[in-house]
């Protein structure tokens, strides 16, 4: 028997936390992302010294990561090490910061990697205020050697707290629909990744159709729509025994799953009889709750953060457009009152907006409003952008792109890509082939 | 209102991970159960069983090409399932069909255009193929005979992004299950 997914996926940790802070002031380098387009904030980060074997080179690649990982945000400036002054110094040893400054760097990252055993290291870090000379923060780690890249994600997620004051968002990783063939016979296979590309999988093999995965809060499973044999039905997989489950037994088609905030529902449309209303199913009791009672098309649905509330989107009133509801399905309200049509709401971690799919004129748009509705801002567009999915610290957006495709029955481009909530730096992530559909996890549980 | 359906948790077996260099695959061999021979073969692959396999797997090929010879689709407008009037004229003819072919049953496939979002259109393609369905059942078409499917934008006819590529996607086809 092979290992099961979970044990190549979380198998990696056995993390002993020795996290030290220090509690000065550090208001001097820290970056205030509020304020619209900032000027990043100049870093360095040193290799992270080893003490034999390979921890030289995981530690020059955990840097390199972090460095990736901060760079990516928009909101720090990696001074390159060819210019550094000095090698890079053991996280316990006091940098000479005049080594540092005159290059314009505010803030210094210093760590290292001792090999333990064979199959364990030790890594640690700090970093270091370099204007004001002191020590910000540290933090110390033991994990099985092939966790490194982890490592390196929950030590940037540690230096990006400290210095934008914002929670990180690096320790995570993508599902998504994993797309190949002609157009008309796209195959589409459930994929995972971390949130930089790395560590690829693919969790279903393609003889099915499966579309839009949704990571629960734990991380650990995903629900999504299979048409596995040929009936398309919402599913749940278990990221650690590697089960899809088929969620209850329903009359029609059902799909557009999400899970409830804590986990114990997965909201969802039902079709059936040409009528698409919401549905909740609770996961511990099998107990179903029917949301929307309507003659149109309700899809789409998500919770707010504190499972108080749902938007969706309906033809209720004619065309596509967002509402919000009770969740109990009272209280249905639309809150979208631009031009075109509305889709895809989905709310923000911390719940101060929602992020939509609108289309207008035969072009699509990536948008974000106030839960009421106010305050509409379009952040990205093209001939067909869809489906945005949270960061878990709200200030990241992804989606998927299609260029028009060329009319040859072969070349369209579909591609995920990453925007900032301010509308700067989208990024496309690259994936083994053409991608859709994807899903930000939550931090992952350490 | 609440209603409790039991859930019929089928957890489909794990297949054991291939492990490749470096990507793996987990699961989906479950829903391998191809097409091909679904009929059992329970060992003795008794001949005349194969023969009649073989004899409705040929009627059954000539009825689908005398269905498309009929008429298996309808088309619809923009961000709608209502049946127009030529739509209507193709399925009179297409019940008469089935009316004849009475030993079969089918299966309504609704299909969208491109340009609406993935889970709005898992929608309006079910509203397509329920309109086709129900307008065959005022026909005299046995309901049990007929079963829906909703392709949303997943499976065009035709590949492009033009009028007449995106007016044949907007339709529900009719095929011998």
């Amino acid at each position: 028997m092979t290992k099961t997914l979970n044990q190549i996926l979380f198998n990696i940790l056995a993390l002993t936390f020795c996290l030290y802070i220090n509690d000065v002031n550090a208001d001097d380098i820290r970056i205030k992302i509020n304020s619209g387009q900032v000027e990043p904030l100049p870093v360095a980060i040193a290799d992270f010294t080893g003490n034999e074997g390979n921890s030289n080179q995981i530690g020059r690649q955990i840097s390199e990561v972090i460095s990736n990982n901060l760079v990516g945000s928009g909101q720090f400036k990696a001074v390159e090490s060819a210019a550094f002054i000095a090698p890079p110094t053991s996280p316990s040893v006091r940098p000479n910061f005049t080594d540092w400054s005159p290059l314009g760097i505010k803030a210094l990252v210093t760590g290292s990697v001792k090999n333990i055993n064979n199959e364990e290291i030790e890594v640690e870090f700090r970093l270091w205020d370099v204007i004001a000379e002191t020590d910000l923060i540290g933090l110390r780690l033991t994990v099985a050697s092939k966790a490194w890249r982890r490592v390196a994600h929950i030590i940037s997620d540690e230096i990006f707290e400290r210095l934008s004051g914002d929670s990180g968002y690096f320790d995570t990783r993508i599902v998504y629909v994993s797309e190949s063939g002609p157009q008309n016979k796209r195959v589409k296979r459930l994929a995972i990744m971390d949130q930089d590309g790395e560590n690829h999988q693919y969790l279903t093999d393609g003889s099915f159709l499966v579309l839009t995965p949704r990571f629960s809060p734990t991380s650990q499973e995903i629900t999504y729509l299979a048409y596995f044999k040929n009936e398309p039905r919402v599913y749940i997989f278990n990221l650690e025994t590697g089960q899809q489950e088929l969620l209850g037994s329903f009359p029609g088609m059902t799909f557009a799953p999400r899970f409830s905030p804590s986990g114990d529902k997965i909201i969802m449309s039902l079709a059936e009889k040409g009528i698409t209303d919401i549905y909740t199913m609770n996961l511990n009791n099998q107990e179903v709750e029917r949301l929307t009672n309507s003659n149109s098309i309700d899809t789409s649905p998500s919770y707010s953060p504190d499972a108080s509330k749902i938007i969706f989107n309906s033809d209720r009133g004619g065309s596509q457009q967002i509402y919000i509801m009770d969740a109990n399905g009272k209280n249905i309200k639309r809150i979208s009152f631009g031009e075109g049509r509305y889709a895809t709401p989905v709310w923000a971690p911390k719940g101060e907006l929602i992020a939509f799919t609108k289309m207008h004129k035969n072009k699509f748009y990536i948008g974000v409003m106030a839960p009421d509705g106010s305050g509409e801002r379009l952040l990205a567009e093209g001939y067909l952008v869809e489906g945005p999915t949270w960061a878990p610290n709200g200030r990241v957006l992804m989606y998927f792109k299609q260029d028009r495709p060329v009319d040859d029955g072969k070349s369209t481009n579909v591609n995920l890509y990453k925007i900032d909530i301010t509308g700067f730096r989208e990024t496309r992530i690259i994936t083994p082939s053409d991608g859709s559909d994807p899903a930000w996890s939550p931090m992952l549980p350490n | 209102m609440i209603k409790k359906i039991f859930a019929m948790i089928g957890a489909i077996a794990l297949l054991s991970a291939c492990e490749t260099a470096s990507q793996k695959v987990v699961s989906g061999t479950a829903a391998t159960s191809s097409s091909s021979g679904s009929g059992s073969t329970s060992g003795s692959s008794s001949s005349s069983v194969d023969k009649k396999q073989s004899l409705f797997a040929e009627s059954k090929q000539s009825a689908a090409e005398k269905l498309i010879a009929v008429g298996d689709r309808v088309l619809f407008d923009y961000d709608s399932a209502a049946l127009d009037s030529s739509a209507k004229i193709l399925l009179d003819a297409q019940s008469r069909f089935l009316r004849v072919n009475s030993d079969l049953n089918f299966i309504i496939e609704g299909h969208c255009d491109e340009r609406g979002t993935r889970e709005y259109n898992l929608a309006l393609g079910e509203q397509r193929a329920t309109a086709v369905r129900d307008y065959l059942v005022i026909q005299g078409i046995d309901p049990d005979r007929i079963k829906v499917i909703s392709y949303g934008k997943e499976r065009p006819a035709v590949v492009g992004s033009n009028n007449m590529a995106w007016s044949k996607n907007r339709r529900a086809v009719t095929v011998i299950e």
